[in-house]
């Protein structure tokens, strides 16, 4: 267990801020989590839920100039030891962060990739920033890593373009990409979403196994729960921009405490309960996270089947399970 | 690639086919006699006659129609009715200044509007955004008769910088010819950048919204290296076709800027043609014109292949 060391990544208490044309709006209010190294934590949300607002925050990447970090912190424990305040970071410092120590993949493999450039020319472009190789060794390197992420005859495919590849291919080198400046941090956002189910369960191994093999983090953002269960070590839940449960992957799964928890865990498939004529149904959660958002208390109590007249007035804290187990509800001692 | 050019090529020359055909009987549906018009209004209806019998004009308009094109065919544009030189030659003498102002102008427009554009979008609803906006806006606005007005005024009477008009004393050297240029150029340069501009902005918004944009930043690069080699290299596509469509334009369409600056050019040549009723001279002129549209299309689609690998023929 990492319990003694620093985290390799701990977000306390953050909030993110966007300027609209209507007004301000805060879509991740006070959110705190923790990736350790090696170990994969799941950032569980449906959309909207402030996950990927949350990664966002992290690589500095927030839509400028409109949005920004109002509070909190991002403490991240560099590859020398030092450990940096993210927030704090200006805007130039971040790139030498961006790519190098904290890589990140994301939902659309399609589209994440330069139409116009050589798959190895968009790796070995990162590789010589930050590793400051020549031409040549980034060239090569650009070539290993797509053989490490598992991809056929990488010499040559290094010379394609992305319209030439697959999706899953292309997630592949999105991956190779991330991992070509052997970062600390890989952050995944939906990585799987867009993908079959049988390449889904391919590169889910693959982050695995990248993980395991460099002691990498992994900060995983995903709405599939089932995703979650294969990959994750702990598991943050978020709704309406606010964590509402965090535990061991266990724990949650067998001991869910937030209403909200329960519900998503209820929706699995594999949790579908026969209905009257026999037939399985999927259960879904009614309502949306929208229209919740400036109510006092609960964000999660419109929708909460148990919910009770205190909750819409007052505004839970987030309470202590256990010393890794952590709710938002007033009533979890209850249900 | 290159069974792809052949047939390009091909393509090229229906149109042209319909270019010429059309301009042929286009020019003859506008009244009017160049006989007459040649020989004034003295002249006396026999001579009208004998004049109109030398070049042909007598013959019904599908005769004159199959053999002008055979001529066309074999690369004879004809005899020039008011010049006493052949249409090609005329056309030679007359497509130094057009191809030059063309290509300075061009120059000019891109080297205002590619960069203005990106500026425009990088700092998209900022103020330098509504100056550069604004400033196309007045660009495309103005037009170049006036601004060429304004520009001799101040540049050439004024300060004395640059001549007022012409193309130079005949025998001058070559970069006397062209310094004669740089104002008409200029003029032509500044009204055409607006729209280079315009598409420029709007082509790297798109782009830098792109999700491999945001790759791009989560690669650490810098700002500049994201948006000119991400950016501007998936830009390219729409900017290519409106500068090189803008430069097809003016090998034909600088006739209003020509006359301003009293240029020897082809617009020039077209115009006086056109009062004086010099068939040979409008159809061949029009058809060379119609030629370099052509090619100058012809070589847009090429550069397509070079600037985007997912386009192929």
């Amino acid at each position: 267990m990492a319990l003694a060391q620093a985290p390799l990544l701990e977000i306390d208490q953050l909030e993110v801020e966007f300027r609209t044309e209507t007004g301000p709006i805060v879509p991740v209010r006070g959110v705190s989590l923790r990736v350790d190294a090696g170990r994969t934590t799941a950032l569980v949300g449906e959309s909207g839920s402030g996950k990927s607002v949350t990664s966002l925050a992290i690589m500095g990447l927030l839509p400028r100039p409109f949005g920004r970090v109002l509070a909190g912190s991002i403490r991240f424990s560099r590859r020398n030891g030092e450990v940096v305040d993210l927030a704090t970071v200006p805007p130039r410092g971040m790139r030498a962060f961006r790519g190098s120590e904290i890589a990140m993949i994301f939902q659309e493999p399609m589209t994440s990739l330069n139409p116009v450039l050589t798959i190895g020319e968009q790796i070995a472009e990162q590789v010589r920033l930050h590793l400051r190789l020549g031409r040549e060794a980034a060239k090569s390197r650009a070539v290993d890593m797509l053989g490490l992420v598992e991809i056929p005859d990488a010499r040559r495919r290094a010379d394609e373009y992305p319209h030439q590849m697959s999706g899953g291919m292309r997630q592949r080198v999105m991956i190779a990409l991330a991992m070509s400046c052997s970062p600390r941090l890989l952050i995944a956002d939906e990585p799987t979403t867009a993908l079959d189910v049988t390449i889904q369960a391919e590169i889910l191994a693959l982050i695995d196994r990248l993980r395991r093999e460099n002691d990498m983090g992994v900060l995983f953002i995903t709405h599939n729960l089932g995703v979650v269960a294969e990959i994750a070590d702990v598991v943050t839940v978020m709704y309406a921009g606010e964590v509402v449960e965090t535990a061991g992957v266990r724990d949650l799964f067998h001991h869910p405490r937030h209403p909200y928890t329960r519900a998503l865990i209820s929706c699995l498939p594999e949790h579908a309960l026969r209905g009257e004529d026999g037939r399985r149904v999927v259960q879904a959660i009614p309502g949306s996270v929208a229209g919740s958002l400036d109510a006092p208390g609960c964000k999660f109590a419109p929708r909460c089947v148990h919910a009770v007249d205190a909750c819409q007035a007052a505004h839970p804290q987030l309470d202590a399970v256990e010393p890794t187990h952590f709710v938002r509800c007033d009533r979890w001692r209850a249900l | 690639m290159f069974a792809a050019i052949v047939r390009k090529f091909a393509g090229m020359l229906v149109v042209m086919y319909i270019v010429a055909t059309m301009v042929f009987f286009l020019t003859r549906l506008a009244p009017g006699d160049p006989a007459s018009l040649m020989l004034g209004d003295q002249a006396s209806l026999t001579d009208i006659e004998e004049l109109r019998r030398t070049y042909g004009l007598d013959q019904p308009v599908i005769v004159q129609y199959i053999l002008w094109l055979k001529e066309v065919v074999r690369g004879n544009l004809g005899q020039s009715i008011f010049l006493q030189r052949s249409v090609l030659q005329a056309i030679a003498e007359r497509a130094e200044p057009t191809f030059f102002l063309a290509l300075f102008s061009i120059l000019i427009a891109a080297a205002i509007g590619i960069p203005a554009g990106i500026i425009s979008a990088v700092w998209r609803g900022q103020r330098i955004d509504q100056v550069v906006s604004a400033g196309a806006m007045l660009a495309a606005s103005i037009p170049s008769f006036w601004l060429g007005l304004l520009f001799i005024q101040f540049f050439s009477v004024r300060m004395g910088w640059f001549p007022v008009a012409g193309y130079g004393p005949p025998g001058g050297s070559f970069a006397e010819r062209l310094y004669h240029l740089m104002l008409p150029a200029s003029v032509l340069g500044i009204v055409n950048s607006a729209l280079i501009t315009r598409f420029t902005r709007g082509s790297m918004l798109d782009v830098l919204s792109e999700d491999y944009v945001r790759t791009a930043r989560a690669k650490g690069l810098s700002e500049a290296r994201i948006v000119l080699r991400h950016g501007l290299g998936n830009a390219l596509v729409p900017i290519i076709t409106v500068v090189g469509l803008t430069a097809a334009l003016l090998v034909g369409g600088a006739i209003v800027t020509e006359t301003v600056f009293g240029l020897p050019g082809i617009g020039n040549l077209v115009v006086s043609a056109v009062l004086r009723r010099d068939y040979p001279v409008i159809q061949g002129a029009l058809i060379v014109i119609a030629g370099i549209y052509v090619l100058i299309n012809l070589s847009i689609d090429v550069l397509y292949t070079f600037v985007d690998p997912r386009v192929k023929y």
